[in-house]
């Protein structure tokens, strides 16, 4: 397919006219920007009106209850709501999930008793005729994961070694390209799935093949749905974007389809600045905007990301501790030819919080090198240090596995972009599993036998580190090998009930697919293994027998304190689990990866577990991700990073997350001299040179 | 005791790999005096990576165990016995320092000597210095100055930074404050601004006690008559975070009831410095 649209004149030629290729479209097209953010723009007062009404009619009642306002009736769907808006004002960049901000909508593929739940506590009640299809005629995610699952799975999950998993709710971790809708306007993505699914006509039956053939025509129903979601809000977006506003919001628009039509845990739009100020520059060079303009256009866009909703259960609420919905936006990195990709659009992001004020959404995710420009740096560390609001990732680490165009899903997980997707994992209690291993499978808390065939530790004398370590790796095998079998049952199932149409119509037909496995509590069983091993820890039991607490006597080193001794029990765990993972069999010929990332969930995890040897209470919270035990890290914030920095990426390909608290008054005395220090500890900490 | 697996993938390693600061092996009486006449072995307390604290960037802070003064408001109370903190070979401390190098060049950053009184250790002290320099390393001494007669010349040669706490203006403030006389610290000021030795001073702002107005104003007109070698004058709030400490030590704490200082006292002091010249910040 060739083609040459007028929308794209004065745009740099290459391949991506022939076939899809947003990153050669960028490459060829974006202009670095290494100047500092002198240039930038405050608010309009458009701006600040709308976003004064968000406030006064919508958000400030949402704080009061919780949910604004819930839809009983329309199950939700990419075209199933007419159009709304905040307000008049509300013209720049528009579209809502639903007809009202804030107004949630029914989602039930996933699961009807989650809806269902979801609506009581909002103090709503679902309309009786949507109840009946979902639980008389349309069968759900939820309902198939349970058909299949195993006796085992059943026991893991009730006795919370293995938590949050994505078998009642949307899976998420999925980034449509979203650009595509803008670069190449609805119908020639149409014609491109068309041609893909077609090209297999002559094959022989499979089940591979049908299935390619059945999830090629949802993609292209899906993308249909676009194309009137465009005519509902009075465009026509079937051709490229011929403006910067266009470009902008026809990108929302792919967006905002997948947020209308699933609600999974992470909804994330990947990695736009450079793509839309190709646009905007064009725009700029022609006269027809200002950066009064631009900036506008980016703030109207992140005001609609601050108000994505879901239906959600209160428990739901509590794993992820809050209401969070992860419309990741990564930036700035360096390309594969060297150049920084920080654009002026990455400063007009990071400007949005200053225009309309702090917030945790969208997750600005900056790609850190020390080789960005000075000036980004700078501005990045103001804006950390004003708002608190960004999050930091290695540039080095992501570009070196996934390529340059890579984006964040939820908070650390990388994959290129419309060419990779993940099927999310939640993660497996490795703390807990520690504590099986010892009680040879019976749960500390409640006394049951969960695992059978394993033996528990004998005697009174204090703990041997290679019979506890044996032991370990004994008991992962079964937890790695249960996580797994429900993880595949789980996108099985979702691929089949809840299939993310629109989302994998913004993807490449032949796509990379990773499984996420993810492991809570790293730092508690690096400090108990390094316990067991350099102190003397003598078990406690109950009456029962069941060991139930540690005495341990003597000194030990802590992971966090860039103490090698303990770190390296750290990485070791790491790796031992991805091993475990790796030799598992994978739905769909997914790619294995793990994360060490609860940073949501550490309070709900720990109130399951119980007590350890390196202290760590019964009941207490985690340390979140990847971070030392609270308290246990001694040496400074920049020891516990290069702590972190000893898991072997090549372990954790989906991610590893440090979590840290600094007051500006701890980086410095004066506005510059903070600058320059969280500028400094950003680059040691990421790419620490000896 | 089972070797944990070796990882045979390439990885990507934040440290060099030695381990943390290892405490000295055994040693004879009289290798372990040589040892200390040499300066190859000294007496650790803790170390931490520090930011905006002491000095510029991120510093490995070393706290070096032993202090001949008793600061009421000491937060450090740990550190006043030489013989309570770890036997530590310089060799194993430089280790540290080599580790972090591109720690300091990334953060603009380097090595402070703190403790206890790092000047307790001039051995010690010099030769950690001397070998830090070698590298290349910024470096700083956190120093009272009441054992400035210990610092050779030769030492401060190698001393990039003094953080000099001078605790009180007023002499009878500052015995009562600390236990000792305030004269050497005046002395040891006046040699550092003749030498060139660039200075960071400090004053720890204690309601009650360090407060009264003449003892700022003599400090201030102490320091502002040493010249170009004093960069910055540092008014640190006296916080209760050391508490605990005196209390787990089970030593006698006397500031219990002090509240830290208002803003509109610490204004006034900063004010004092100010009046006189002197680039003055908020610790």
């Amino acid at each position: 397919m060739t083609a040459d649209y007028p929308e794209w004149a004065g745009f740099a030629q290459g391949p991506w006219q022939q076939a899809i290729d947003v990153r050669d479209f960028v490459q060829r097209n974006y202009t670095p920007y290494d100047g500092d953010a002198a240039f930038l723009a405050g608010p309009t007062q458009k701006t600040l009106d709308v976003w004064q009404r968000l406030e006064d009619n919508y958000l400030s009642v949402e704080r009061r209850n919780r949910v604004f306002a819930v839809d009983t009736e329309i199950p939700a769907d990419i075209d199933a709501f007419p159009a709304g808006y905040i307000c008049k004002d509300d013209d720049v960049i528009v579209g809502l999930q639903t007809d009202v901000p804030l107004k949630r909508a029914m989602m039930p593929f996933g699961g009807w008793r989650m809806v269902e739940t979801a609506l009581r506590e909002a103090g709503a009640k679902p309309d009786e005729h949507v109840k009946e299809i979902f639980t008389k005629y349309r069968k759900t995610h939820n309902e198939a994961v349970f058909d299949i699952y195993t006796p085992r799975i059943r026991a893991a999950r009730s006795s919370h070694i293995i938590t949050g998993l994505p078998d009642a709710y949307g899976r998420g971790r999925i980034i449509g390209d979203y650009r595509r809708v803008a670069l190449y306007g609805v119908d020639f993505l149409i014609e491109e799935k068309k041609q893909a699914k077609d090209a297999v006509a002559d094959q022989p039956f499979t089940e591979h093949w049908a299935r390619y053939r059945e999830e090629h025509s949802e993609q292209i129903k899906a993308l249909q749905k676009l194309k009137k979601l465009g005519e509902i809000y009075g465009f026509d977006i079937s051709r490229p974007a011929a403006t910067a506003k266009e470009a902008v919001q026809w990108t929302y628009f792919g967006y905002l389809a997948s947020i209308k039509s699933q609600d999974g845990a992470a909804m994330s739009i990947g990695r736009l600045s450079a793509f839309l100020d190709v646009y905007f520059e064009r725009d700029l060079a022609a006269g027809t905007i200002t950066e009064t303009d631009a900036q506008e256009m980016i703030d109207a866009l992140v005001i609609k990301l601050r108000i994505v909703r879901f239906l959600r259960t209160i428990d739901y609420d509590q794993i992820f501790s809050g209401d969070p919905y992860w419309a990741t936006w990564s930036d700035a990195g360096l390309g594969e030819d060297g150049r920084s990709q920080v654009t002026k659009t990455s400063f007009r992001l990071l400007q949005t919080l200053r225009n309309l004020g702090p917030a945790p959404e969208p997750n600005i995710t900056v790609f850190w090198d020390p080789a960005l420009p000075q000036g980004y740096k700078d501005f990045c560390a103001a804006i950390s240090i004003e708002t608190s609001s960004l999050q930091y990732e290695a540039d080095d680490r992501i570009r070196s596995y996934w390529g340059d165009d890579a984006a964040i899903a939820c908070c650390v997980s990388p994959m290129r972009v419309g060419k990779q997707m993940q099927f999310f994992g939640a993660r497996m209690n490795a703390a807990k599993t520690l504590l099986y291993a010892i009680n040879g499978g019976r749960d500390e808390m409640s006394g049951k036998q969960i695992v059978e065939g394993f033996e528990a530790v004998q005697g009174d004398g204090p703990l041997d580190f290679d019979d506890v370590w044996q032991r370990y790796e004994q008991m992962l095998d079964w937890v790695v090998a249960t996580y797994v079998e429900a993880l595949n049952i789980i996108h099985y199932c979702h691929d089949k009930y809840a299939y993310e149409s629109i989302e994998m119509a913004l993807h490449d037909s032949e796509i990379l697919r990773t499984l996420g496995c993810g492991i809570a509590g790293l730092s508690i069983v690096a400090d108990s293994l390094s316990a067991i091993r350099y102190a003397t820890v003598t078990p406690v039991r109950d009456e029962t027998g069941l060991i139930i607490d540690y005495i341990t006597e003597g000194e030990f080193p802590r992971y966090g304190n860039d103490d090698d001794r303990a770190d390296e029990i750290a990485a070791v765990v790491v790796h031992t689990v991805m091993e475990k993972i790796r030799a598992q069999h994978l739905y769909r010929d997914a790619i294995p990866t793990q994360s060490v990332l609860t940073i949501t969930s550490n309070v709900v995890y720990g109130r399951a577990t119980g007590s350890f040897p390196s202290g760590h209470r019964a009941g207490t919270p985690f340390a979140p991700g990847a971070n030392p035990e609270n308290g246990a890290d001694s040496h400074g914030m920049l020891a516990s990073m290069l702590s972190v920095g000893k898991l072997d990426y090549h372990d954790a390909l989906d991610g590893i997350s440090l979590t840290n608290t600094i007051t500006p008054a701890g980086l410095g005395r004066t506005k510059d001299e903070q600058v320059g220090n969280l500028v400094g500890l950003l680059d040691a900490g990421f790419v620490p040179e000896n | 005791m089972t070797e944990l697996p070796i990882l045979d993938v390439p990885r990507l390693r934040a440290t060099s790999g030695t381990a943390g600061i290892a405490s000295a092996g055994e040693m004879t009486h009289s290798e372990h005096l040589a040892a200390v006449r040499a300066g190859d072995l000294g007496s650790v307390h803790s170390w931490e990576l520090v930011t905006a604290v002491d000095g510029p960037g991120t510093r490995l802070t070393v706290f070096l165990a032993g202090c001949p003064l008793r600061c009421l408001y000491c937060h450090n109370p740990d550190t006043y016995f030489t013989n309570k903190g770890e036997p530590v070979l310089l060799d194993d401390l430089i280790k540290r320092v080599r580790r972090y190098r591109g720690v300091f060049r990334a953060t603009g950053g380097g090595l402070t000597l703190s403790g206890g009184e790092p000047l307790f250790q001039p051995a010690f002290a010099g030769r950690v210095l001397r070998a830090a320099k070698e590298m290349g390393v910024h470096t700083a001494l956190d120093t009272s100055g009441f054992l400035g007669r210990n610092a050779s010349d030769e030492l401060l040669d190698d001393v990039d930074l003094v953080l000099l706490d001078i605790k009180s203006g007023d002499p009878a403030t500052y015995t009562r404050t600390t236990g000792r006389e305030l004269q050497p610290t005046l002395d040891f000021s006046r040699r550092l601004a003749e030498r060139g030795n660039r200075m960071w001073i400090r004053f720890v702002l204690v309601p009650g006690l360090t407060d009264d107005e003449a003892n700022v104003a003599a400090i201030a007109e102490h320091v502002a008559t040493l010249g170009p070698a004093v960069e910055r004058v540092e008014v640190l709030p006296f916080h209760q975070m050391g508490r605990d400490k005196w209390e787990s030590l089970g030593l006698p704490y006397e500031l219990e009831d002090t509240e830290p200082p208002s803003n509109e006292l610490i204004a006034r002091v900063m004010g004092q410095f100010e009046a006189l010249g002197l680039p003055t910040f908020r610790g």
